[in-house]
């Protein structure tokens, strides 16, 4: 309630430095049997891509991998054209302390706001911070909301050379 | 103006041609009888003489012959004329038995080529068209029947078989094919290949028509390849057994006209073996009235169709047949319900979704039968969201489910998983037979 009324006073800064927090994720549907995941990875490692973050979510017969590499679209590429099956989704990723409770604020804010996560995976950089990797319904919302409680967001720009 | 190839027949009044199937039915009883020692035993077993054929009514006096006559009689027990007055052999692939001989006399070729062109002038192929045959030459009568029709109309024909779909696009590019005859699949399949090209078959080809058939499909598949090439798609109909393609849809695309001077249509309720009415699914029947090597009488085809009787939009007059949409012996009986392949398909291409590119896959699992389909994922419809793909694979199930009132498992497999064919496309794999 409180973060809508700042929101409706702040005059908002409409696109400005916003499409620069989307971070480009890199999704792909791939069945569940042996070598499918080396065969992604082999096809990265041709084409020289660095994977920052990974995950897989997996439903029995087939799993989702979602990855946020250093080059989003020559990753799409060499993957499409290997014939996966890829698409590109907007994520964001949320900077916090390495620190107990980090992950707490963050849930809460977003919580507060009515914004609903569809997943969320997080890795810690070199800087010995932790990154929070979002997907969430309503994500220009999501930026103006985090940006409004100080919360940094990194940029795609960041995320290649992290 | 509507053009015929053969406008005195093909717009006669129906009475005359009944009038006309009459006499030649009566003249083809005597025929098979006195050449044919396979159909002579059969009328005298069945109780049944030429003589007691006296009209139209009298066809059902007549015994049935089945696809296992020309089995058992291998290679050429049932034909009507010595070698000496052979043209041609063909062979079916045997893809459900031992392989059936087919022979041809000149005039059979001449008949069979007749009946194609007239149904290629009903879609508009004349002299101007490049028409490019991807169907397999050979044994199989795709290839061949396509190509005398095609040249009987005056069409310059491209033959280049079946297979190597980067060279039929290729030369369907360069030298501008207007007509493409092949399978259904294989049409998908060269949509997409071309695609992974680069190339829009709307776009960078003159195609405009094309002339499918050799296996069923379904009319949600005909609309999305009409849009996706941007042409016109006809029905071709024929087995080997009756020569091979034989018969289209019109320009009007509301049923294959099948020539009643030369074939008689019965349409079976395939367990009763009783005439069903116009309009409603049942088995079809043919009987040949011009063949001299191989006549059949009350052939039991084991497709699918429904009988449209009355004259059609274009003028022609002869009755109607609609798209084959199963086979009656490719149907599966799942814990004791009936399913056609066809069914399944017809279900699968309402769903945005899905692709051309799925499979059905029947199993036993202790005592129970279980069916489960495999859907290729395509890029517009995968969603990084695992709730998204869920709900796909739900509304796919309960779609399956309210159709064939049975509970269907639902598997999304990569895409280019399944296997592509460049032939008949193979989509049942029921591995209760090995069990």
């Amino acid at each position: 309630m409180e973060i809508t009324f700042l929101l409706n006073k702040m005059p908002l800064k409409k696109g400005v430095g916003m499409e620069e927090k989307i971070i480009k994720q890199i999704s792909l549907f791939a069945e569940n049997k042996p070598g499918r995941l080396a065969k992604v990875a082999e096809k990265l490692k041709s084409a020289e891509i660095n994977i920052r973050a990974f995950t897989i979510a997996e439903s029995g017969d087939f799993g989702i991998i979602r990855m946020v590499v250093d080059r989003s679209e020559a990753a799409h590429r060499v993957l499409h054209d290997a014939g996966f099956t890829v698409s590109e989704t907007e994520v964001l990723g949320i900077e916090m302390e390495d620190l107990p409770g980090s992950m707490s604020r963050i849930a809460e804010v977003l919580g507060n706001a009515n914004l609903n996560l569809d997943y969320a995976y997080a890795f810690i950089t070199r800087a010995q911070k932790a990154l929070l990797i979002v997907r969430v319904n309503e994500i220009k919302k999501a930026i103006q909301i985090l940006q409004a409680q100080k919360i940094r967001l990194i940029s795609m720009e960041e995320l290649e050379t992290l | 103006m509507p053009e015929y190839w053969d406008p005195e027949i093909e717009t006669m009044p129906v009475e005359k041609l009944k009038k006309l199937q009459e006499i030649k039915l009566k003249e083809l009883v005597h025929y098979v009888y006195e050449h044919s020692p396979f159909y002579k035993q059969r009328f005298d077993k069945h109780g049944v003489h030429p003589d007691d054929i006296k009209t139209l009514a009298d066809l059902t006096k007549l015994p049935f012959t089945f696809k296992q006559d020309l089995r058992d009689t291998y290679p050429t027990g049932m034909f009507c004329v010595p070698n000496s007055k052979l043209a041609r052999f063909h062979a079916s692939s045997g893809t459900t038995g031992k392989p059936t001989v087919v022979g041809y006399t000149k005039n059979d070729l001449e008949e069979w080529a007749d009946s194609l062109a007239r149904a290629f002038t009903s879609v508009g192929i004349g002299k101007d068209d490049v028409l490019q045959i991807s169907y397999g030459y050979g044994l199989f009568t795709g290839g061949l029947g396509v190509h005398y029709a095609s040249e009987k109309v005056g069409a310059s024909v491209l033959p280049t078989s079946s297979g190597n779909t980067e060279r039929q696009i290729e030369l369907m590019r360069d030298l501008g094919t207007t007509v493409l005859a092949c399978t259904p699949s294989y049409f998908s399949y060269m949509i997409e290949a071309a695609r992974k090209e680069g190339i829009s078959l709307k776009a960078d080809t003159k195609i405009k028509i094309g002339i499918f058939g050799a296996e069923p499909w379904s009319q949600e598949l005909k609309s999305r390849i009409e849009k996706e090439a941007g042409i016109k798609a006809y029905d071709i109909y024929g087995t080997s057994e009756l020569s091979g393609p034989l018969f289209t849809d019109c320009s009007e695309q509301c049923g294959i006209h099948i020539w009643a001077d030369k074939y008689i249509v019965e349409i079976l309720d395939p367990e009763t073996g009783k005439p069903v009415p116009d309009g409603e699914q049942g088995e079809l029947v043919i009987t040949t009235l011009t063949k001299e090597a191989l006549p059949l009488i009350r052939y039991r085809v084991r497709d699918l169709t429904r009988k449209f009787s009355e004259p059609c939009k274009c003028g022609r007059t002869h009755p109607r047949i609609s798209r084959i949409t199963g086979r009656s012996d490719d149907m599966l009986i799942i814990r004791g319900i009936n399913v056609f392949p066809g069914q399944v398909e017809s279900v699968l291409l309402k769903i945005p979704e899905v692709g051309e590119h799925f499979m059905l896959i029947v199993d036993r699992v202790g005592e129970l039968d279980t069916m489960k389909v495999k859907i290729e994922m395509s890029e517009s419809a995968f969603s990084d969201r695992m709730s998204d793909m869920m709900k796909l694979e739900q509304k796919v199930a309960a779609a399956l489910k309210s159709v064939l009132n049975l509970a269907v498992k639902v598997e999304l497999v990569e895409h280019g998983s399944l296997p592509r064919s460049t032939g008949k496309s193979k989509r049942v794999i029921d591995n209760r037979k090995t069990l």
